[in-house]
């Protein structure tokens, strides 16, 4: 921004920052070489044709603009440890620092996946401990901490839905999908070979259980549900789909996303789930990318656990440990001769970070602690949707569970749509809601508050969101044209799908 | 925008319209407008086949990715080549832009299809207007 032709030096809260290219300027430089002490060598000579003709068109800039410049870029991040961040779906919690205390203590973070088993034993303990736990919370059997995310999670729990219907003479040939899941679900069935069969949702959101009954048959390798649904509604006739699906010997894949609804409440394995993942990332509190990867465990019924990814953990002495090679007994250690196993789905033995985190958040809770965390989740949805549903409209009336699913119908009446009222959302300084999934909503408004957020900070948000929809009626194009706040406002989506630029070219300056 | 009386349209919001035994199909105004700017078609190839209302390809817009559902069985005859530089061909002219063609295994399939008024009383139903 200039002022009467002015630049203004350091205006960096509202001001752009171009290019660490753009800012270069021939012979700046952030270093200083100490004088040559050994004989000079001829680059020429030895290299040949290799040895290129003009420079690499690298920026130039001295120490303190390039510390400027990423200082400023840091600052621009928007992150729960900054405000609310109701980004529905993807369980936006708070990642506790007491999780990042204990991932940093010495002897886990310089524990090394090349380290003799005996001497690695404490972070063995660490995996077996998180294995025991998410076992316990989802009523499962079995589990493998390998997946690196959610939809690995998923190919990995496919991958053990086919090898179990393959060992049962017919791998089958459909994967039956609501039309209100994760888009990740259809990919994931298809690249385990499957086809993909949508599942229409019934007036309630929920699985149309004559459908499902109409739809499942000999060649039906599993069902692909997520639990609260993505419109935050609890499947109340589980048990009723687990058996229509069982007695065609299909199997029921639960997508885990939506965990954190269930937490301490119910379990999976109880209500008929025969293979699901969870996402670390958002039920344990995990960070999201940026901060570390994903992490996504698939636990899985009894029947299905000689399929699991190799290595599993074991404990010495007792009889899955096939080999005797040397090591105490109740030693844990890493069980490779698995004939029936997928194969490594990762490297080395997953995330081991995110194990770590994830296991001090748990124990750091306590069942109670997690019973009630999965409460105030849910509780803070409610509140949000008792406090918006007179302005903003409610698709399903059912009940809602951890996340709350409005509509922008209302407001497009008068041309303002989900994505609008979301950049807006910007300006009160939040980050925006998700906008448009799932796909069942036409202008889908998802709002998933989580546990983390007091009283305070929702009705903070819900202030924005009531004003939002008055400003929408007095001034709707305030709305449309928004965010106003941010240095840049509305990027052109389409140019960037379509023409994307995806190398930063040097323009010849005038 | 009228939906031509001469085409036949399914709940998943393609229509076809056929000429002999070749089907020709795309994807509604409604379809076009739901999505938004569409950027990528990803259609089959000649010579595959098609089964009514299972997926035989898609169209990714700005917002989503959504699958495209054959509303007849049969072979394709054609891709329209087009869409690969031009997708947003489907945005301005929907019912003029072609995404693929296929030659009907059963031609009766195409009158079992919902004609033009019955496919504007489903839209009016589904977005309650």
């Amino acid at each position: 921004m200039a002022i009467q032709g002015i630049g203004r030096v350091r205006a960096h809260q509202t001001q752009n920052e171009g290019l660490v290219f753009e800012k270069s300027s021939p012979g700046k430089k952030a270093y200083k070489l100490p004088p040559l002490d050994v004989p000079a060598v001829n680059a020429a000579e030895l290299l040949g044709e290799a040895r290129r003709e003009t420079p690499a068109a690298l920026p130039e800039l001295s120490e303190i603009e390039i510390i400027r410049h990423f200082t400023r870029l840091s600052t621009w991040n928007y992150a729960i440890d900054l405000g609310m961040y109701p980004l529905g779906s993807c369980t936006m919690k708070y990642n506790p620092r007491v999780n990042e205390f204990v991932a940093r203590i010495d002897g886990l973070a310089d524990a090394h996946p090349y380290r003799p088993e005996s001497l690695a034993q404490g972070i063995l303990e660490v995996i077996d401990l998180l294995q025991r736990c998410l076992i316990e919370i989802t009523g499962m059997d079995a589990i493998t901490l390998q997946p690196a995310a959610g939809a690995h999670g998923e190919f990995t729990g496919i991958l053990l839905v086919r090898a179990w219907h393959e060992s049962q003479g017919n791998a089958r040939k459909k994967i039956l999908i609501p039309d209100s899941a994760h888009g990740t679900n259809p990919a994931t069935a298809a690249i385990c070979g499957y086809a993909v069969e949508n599942l229409k949702s019934n007036a309630d959101g929920g699985i149309d259980l004559e459908a499902l009954e109409r739809q499942v048959d000999e060649e039906t390798a599993a069902l692909m549900l997520t639990n609260p649904s993505t419109i935050g509604v609890f499947e109340s006739q589980i048990h009723r789909i687990a058996d229509i699906l069982h007695a065609k010997g299909a199997l029921l894949y639960m997508d885990g996303a939506n965990m954190n609804a269930l937490v301490g409440k119910a379990r999976p394995g109880d209500f008929g789930v025969d293979v699901m993942h969870l996402n670390l990332h958002k039920t344990f509190s995990t960070p999201h990318g940026g901060g570390g990867p994903g992490s996504g465990p698939v636990a899985c019924k009894a029947f299905l656990e000689p399929f699991l990814p190799t290595p599993v953990l074991v404990r010495r002495g007792t009889s899955q440990v096939s080999e005797s090679r040397p090591g105490a007994p109740g030693e844990l250690c890493w069980e490779y001769n698995r004939p029936q196993s997928v194969g490594r789905v990762r490297a080395f033995y997953g995330n081991t970070g995110m194990f770590i985190r994830a296991l001090a958040y748990i124990l750091a809770n306590g069942p109670d602690g997690l019973r009630q965390t999965t409460e105030d989740a849910v509780l803070n949805a409610n509140y949000i949707r008792k406090k918006l549903e007179d302005v903003y409209e409610l698709p399903y009336k059912t009940a809602s569970m951890h996340e709350v699913v409005f509509s922008d119908k209302r407001q497009a009446a008068k041309g303002v749509k989900t994505g609008d009222i979301a950049k807006r959302l910007i300006d009160y300084g939040f980050h925006p809601y998700t906008v448009s999934f799932p796909l069942i909503v036409p202008g889908a408004m998802m709002i998933e508050p989580t546990e983390s957020e007091s009283l305070e900070e929702l009705d903070l948000f819900i202030d924005a969101m009531r004003a939002i929809a008055r400003e929408v009626e007095e001034d709707p194009e305030l709305v449309k044209s928004a965010p106003h706040s941010t240095r840049v406002s509305r990027l052109d989506e389409v140019a960037a799908a379509r023409k994307p630029v995806l190398c930063w070219r040097a323009e010849a300056k005038a | 925008m009228a939906y031509p009386t001469n085409y036949r349209y399914t709940r998943e919001h393609e229509w076809i319209v056929l000429d002999g035994k070749i089907g020709t199909i795309g994807i509604t105004d409604y379809a076009q407008n739901s999505l938004g700017d569409i950027v990528y078609v990803d259609v089959p190839k000649v010579g595959d086949t098609v089964t009514a209302n299972a997926t035989f390809g898609s169209v990714e817009s700005v917002k989503a990715v959504s699958d495209l559902y054959s509303p007849v069985s049969g072979t394709v005859t054609a891709v329209n080549e087009e869409l690969k530089n031009t997708p947003d061909k489907i945005n301005e002219a929907p019912h003029e832009t072609w995404i693929i063609k296929v030659e009907l295994a059963d031609p009766a399939q195409f009158d079992a299809l919902l004609d033009a008024a019955a496919y504007e009383a489903f839209i009016s139903e589904e977005t309650g207007s």
